[in-house]
Formats: C-alpha cells, sequence, structure tokens
C-alpha cells in the first residue's frame, strides 16, 4: 500500500501506451473499453488513497528512495488527493462522453487523455518545483494535441495562441526556478519553505522577483485577469470531453499558487510573507467582473460556459489571495463544485448543439432540439447549480465563501461583487437557455438523440451537485481538514525532510 | 566570464521577445525558439560559473553543482519537443487558415504593405 501514491502518475501513462499496442489499438471498442475501465480503477484507487492520507496523515514517497531534499519526492495531503479524485471523477464521465463517438474523430484521443490525465495527477502529487514544471508540461503537450482533436479552422487558430503563450510562460517558469534555485539552493518546497526564512537580506530582492515571476506562470494556467485572454477561444473551441477535462486545468494553477504561496511564502517567511496577495486580490476581483460581463455578452453558449470557467478562477484566486485557513477551505469545496459544473455544462452545450442542427450553440432561434425535457431538465440543474441557488451545491461554495471573508475592508469589495456577478450570471443563463429551448423557428425535430453512454456521463458529473448538498457536512469537514493541513507547514516540513521527527524548537 | 554570459543571455531574450511580438507564425517560433536558448543558459548559470570544475566528486579540488546541469538538460529535451509541435502546428494553421498570420487573417492591405517594406 506504500506505493499506492504512484499510482495515479502510473496507471494512466500505463493505460495510454497499453491503448497504442496492437490488439487494443486497432479496435474502437477495446480502446474505449481499456480506456473507460482504467480510469474507474484509478477512482476506486485513488479514493483508498484519499482514506490512507485521512488516516496516516501527509504521505512522501521518495522516488527510487532518494531521500527528500536531494532526489524528487512525491506529496500526499488531504488537498492533493482530494483534487487528484476530483481529476478521476471528472476523468471518467469525459472519457464516457467521448467514447460515444467523439473519440473516432481525431486519432489517438484515448492514448491523448489518459496522458493528460497522469500530467495533471502528477502535477497535484509532487513535491518538488522543478518536476512541477515537468507534469505542466505533460499536461500540457497532450492537451495541445487534444485541444486540435477533430479538426477545424477555429480549433487550429485557437491551438496556435494557446501553444504560444503556454511556451513563453514555461519560458518565465523557467527562468523563475533558476532564480530561485540560484539563490535558496534547492527546489524541493518543503526544503525550499525552510530555506525562506533564514535567507540573507542580499539576496531577499531575487527571491522576492522569482516568486512573482512563478505567480506570473501561474496566472497564465488559471487564467487571471490581463494573462486570461486565450481562455473564451480556447475553452469555446475545444471538443466537449475535451473542453470537459480542461475544467480542470485551471484549477491547477490555482492550486499551484495555493501551494506556493502557502507553504513557501506563508507565514514562516519572514519578510517575504505574502508576496502575492497584493496582486492576486485585485486580479481575482476584476477576473469575477470580466467573468460575468462576458456572460451576458456571449453570443453562444459554449462561450458563455467558458466565460463561467474564468469567473470561478476569479473567484477561488480572490479566496487564495485571502491567506486564511478558512478562505482555503472555501476555495476547496468551491474547486470541485465549479470544475465539476463547469464540466457538465460544456458537455450539454455540446448536447445541445447536435441537436439543434445549423444554430448550433449560438443563441439565436433555430431548431426544436430533440429530447426537449431531458436536455432541459440538465440545463436547469446545471444552471442553478453554477449560479449558486439554494437547493444545489452553488448555494453551500458561495456560502462557505461569504462567510471565508472576515476582514471587513474586503468584504465590502468581494461580497459586492460576488453578489452582482452571481445576479448577472442567471440574467444570462436564463436568456441563454430561454433562447435554446423557446425560441423556436421552423417545425422539424430531425435532430439526432443523444447516445445513452453521452446521457451517463452528463448526469455523472450532474450528480455531483446534489450530492455535494446531501453530503455537505462531511465534505466541508474534509475540505477543512485539507486546508488545515495545507497552514500547518511547520509539521509537513518535519515530516517530509526530518523523517517523521519533530523538534521541539531545537535549531 | 560573467559579464560576457549576462550580455548574452541579454541579447538573446531581446531578440526573442522581439521575435515574438511579431504577426507571422515563423518569426514567432524563431523567437520562442531563442528565448528557450537564453533560459537554458540562465538555469545552467544558476548553478554558479566555474572554470574546470567536475560536477563527479573527487575527481578535481574544485566541483560545479551538478543539478543545473541534469535541470538544464530536461528544459532542453522539453523545449526541443515544444518547438517541434510548434513548427508542426504553425504548418498546420498555414494549410488551414490560408495564411502564415498569428490571427489566422491578414490585417488590412495598407497595414500589410507597410510591414512588407
Amino acid at each position: 500500500m506504500w506505493h499506492l501514491i504512484t499510482a495515479p502518475v502510473l496507471l494512466p501513462m500505463l493505460t495510454a501506451l497499453l491503448i497504442m499496442l496492437p490488439p487494443i489499438h486497432y479496435s474502437p471498442m477495446r480502446r474505449r473499453w481499456v480506456s473507460m475501465i482504467s480510469s474507474a480503477i484509478q477512482l476506486v484507487l485513488v479514493v483508498s488513497l484519499l482514506m490512507q492520507v485521512q488516516q496516516q496523515g501527509l504521505i512522501h514517497y521518495a522516488i527510487g528512495n532518494w531521500q527528500a531534499p536531494f532526489g524528487i519526492i512525491l506529496v500526499a495531503d488531504t488537498l492533493s488527493v482530494l483534487l487528484v479524485c476530483l481529476t478521476s471523477f471528472l476523468a471518467l464521465g469525459a472519457i464516457c462522453y467521448g467514447s460515444a463517438g467523439e473519440d473516432e474523430k481525431g486519432s489517438f484521443f484515448h492514448p491523448l487523455f489518459q496522458f493528460q490525465i497522469m500530467g495533471i495527477n502528477g502535477a497535484f502529487l509532487t513535491g518538488d518545483l522543478f518536476n512541477l514544471f515537468v507534469f505542466f508540461e505533460v499536461l500540457l503537450i497532450a492537451s495541445y494535441a487534444l485541444l486540435i482533436h477533430a479538426g477545424g479552422k477555429n480549433k487550429t487558430k485557437a491551438a496556435v495562441h494557446y501553444v504560444v503563450l503556454n511556451l513563453t510562460g514555461s519560458a518565465i517558469f523557467l527562468i523563475a526556478l533558476a532564480v530561485l534555485y540560484g539563490t535558496l539552493g534547492t527546489l524541493n518546497i518543503a526544503d525550499m519553505a525552510e530555506k525562506v526564512a533564514l535567507l540573507p537580506a542580499d539576496d531577499l530582492m531575487l527571491v522576492k522577483s522569482g516568486g512573482l515571476m512563478l505567480m506570473i506562470v501561474f496566472a497564465l494556467k488559471a487564467a487571471v485577469l490581463p494573462l486570461q485572454f486565450w481562455l473564451p477561444a480556447t475553452y469555446a473551441s475545444a471538443s466537449a470531453p475535451v473542453a470537459a477535462l480542461f475544467a480542470v486545468m485551471t484549477k491547477i494553477g490555482v492550486y499551484a499558487l495555493l501551494r506556493v504561496y502557502t507553504t513557501i511564502f506563508g507565514a514562516n517567511a519572514g519578510e517575504l510573507s505574502g508576496i502575492a496577495a497584493d496582486w492576486l486580490l485585485p486580479a481575482g476581483l476584476a477576473t469575477i467582473a470580466l467573468g460575468a460581463v462576458g456572460v451576458m455578452a456571449s453570443q453562444d453558449f459554449r462561450k458563455l460556459v467558458a466565460n463561467l470557467v474564468l469567473l470561478s478562477v476569479g473567484t477561488l484566486v480572490s479566496l487564495v489571495a485571502l491567506h486564511t485557513e478558512l478562505s482555503a477551505a472555501a476555495a476547496i469545496y468551491y474547486t470541485v463544485h465549479s470544475t465539476l459544473v463547469t464540466a457538465a455544462l460544456f458537455l450539454i452545450a455540446d448536447l445541445i448543439a447536435s441537436q439543434r442542427g445549423k444554430a448550433g450553440d449560438r443563441l439565436v432561434s433555430g431548431r426544436r432540439v430533440a429530447q426537449p425535457v431531458l436536455l432541459g431538465f440538465m440545463f436547469m440543474l446545471g444552471a442553478l447549480t453554477v449560479a449558486g441557488l439554494p437547493p444545489f451545491s452553488g448555494f453551500v461554495g458561495k456560502l462557505m465563501l461569504l462567510q471565508a471573508v472576515t476582514e471587513p475592508g474586503s468584504r465590502i469589495a468581494i461580497w459586492s461583487l460576488v453578489l452582482l456577478s452571481s445576479l448577472l450570471v442567471i440574467i444570462g443563463l436564463s436568456r441563454a437557455g430561454s433562447t435554446l429551448f423557446w425560441r423556436i423557428s421552423g417545425s422539424d425535430t430531425a435532430g439526432e438523440k443523444a447516445a445513452p453512454l453521452q446521457i451517463f456521463a452528463v448526469c455523472w458529473l450532474l450528480l455531483a451537485s446534489p450530492l455535494l448538498v446531501i453530503f455537505a457536512g462531511p465534505f466541508t469537514e474534509l475540505s477543512q481538514q485539507a486546508a488545515e493541513q495545507l497552514y500547518d507547514t511547520r509539521s509537513a516540513i518535519n515530516t517530509i525532510l526530518h523523517s517523521g521527527v519533530v523538534e521541539g524548537g531545537k535549531q | 566570464m560573467e559579464t560576457l554570459v549576462a550580455c548574452c543571455i541579454g541579447f538573446l531574450t531581446a531578440c526573442g521577445i522581439f521575435l515574438m511580438l511579431r504577426g507571422r507564425t515563423f518569426p514567432v517560433m524563431l523567437g520562442l525558439t531563442m528565448l528557450s536558448y537564453a533560459v537554458n543558459l540562465f538555469i545552467f548559470t544558476s548553478g554558479r560559473l566555474t572554470l574546470r570544475g567536475a560536477a563527479v566528486l573527487g575527481t578535481s579540488e574544485q566541483y560545479a553543482d551538478p543539478l543545473p546541469q541534469a535541470l538544464v538538460l530536461t528544459a532542453i529535451v522539453i523545449g526541443f519537443a515544444m518547438t517541434a509541435f510548434l513548427v508542426i502546428l504553425a504548418i498546420r494553421a498555414r494549410a488551414d487558415l490560408g495564411n502564415d498570420h498569428v490571427d489566422g487573417k491578414l490585417p488590412d492591405a495598407d497595414v500589410v504593405r507597410k510591414e512588407s517594406r
């Protein structure tokens, strides 16, 4: 069981290789089944890993048994494993949806999908900044190829921007890593956290610039305001299952921000503690505003959902910038909720678009959808959840978010912005829904019906919304635990670097 | 030596950024390549510049930090793969969109004339 932590990285990689081997590769059905079964197994494994972490606390695994500050380590705490569980849950839904026919529109859909899952899981689990860069690149190169899956003018155009931006981001990431390595002499996150506190005054500005460059990179991945221009076009043009998986990619940026600015530049970092908060809070709030305006201005439904992703990123980044345990707990709950619901909405958008014929997902009057009741219910459930209306998970998420803001000064700004943006989202979604389902021109309903697998996938993702409310008690407890563990950097460092021996204030 | 290397990295970065801001995919690609060269050199120097320092202990009195060398190798390999992907994507974009502008469409005719001059 000790090696279980490597499973979320190894299993997708081996699956991808297996799918590319002859007996499986030649038959579409076999490819689909192997991919689906593997991600189901992965879900079981990561849930058991979560239980293991719950019992034993933080787990760290030295790859090749090279001990912590020298070798690369994987670290599983509640936060990272929770996000890995989220990825597995989401991936299973997306793969099921893709297996209904989308995967045959291009080649190597399933292997690339598995490689991307591997990169995402690795990025969550790694305890080393350079290894984080490597996993970022793994997930990025898979995402580049998945983005142009099924081809088309729009996809190519979006992909050029996406690839160039991310390559620039990688270059900045490397510069930041080199600056940090040159001054701190290590890239292990726990070790860096220890070294930052003992920094000589001469190196302070260098480390600060390195740390802030890291912020730029993570903000680009998360799509925070000045760096968000790539997101709507990219997400709106990607094919549906890919866009659904991409919903978790922005959250990796948020996770990295949370990890780096609480562990390394956290409360123990002396003069460098909280260097990013001054930048992240206004940027996050501006992203919320921009996302809300984007929702109102969207001409088609997929763009609208992409703007909803932007809105959730803005909310999360503002929560990260608040730097309290309470806000981190709220951010964790909100991450799970918003990722699943936006992914479901991307899938619903695709179903609607395929049933409306020529009008597609543009918000104009068009043909009647073939399954108005089913799609209507799905849309309504998704819309109510994402807008944060009472019986669903969005409401609990927003409530936690609003309660997490304790400072009176920031409370006015954040409360008014979040509530106003929710109102705009409700208006935007009701406009979109009434246009898509009620403004009908022509009388033919010849659109093809959704495949059972597609309906299953959407229901699987939407199921999370009521479940997150029914089990809101245990789940908020879990996210609070994760936040507590995240903020308890001292004992994390001790576990990782001093092999479990807790020093009692001895230097 | 430090000054020379620093100037070299700075010049490469400046060229890279200038080329990246151009409007066609080919200069952008060259710019990214130059930037990645600059970054690779920079990672290498983060282990400090030493003369005649071996990366293995016990073979010479002075020894160089081996980690940046390992990091730079990884960065080179990844950068190379990414550049290769970008080249293919740029060719595909040229075929799909009918031109090699990064936005997929050429700007107004008089702007183009000014650019080509």
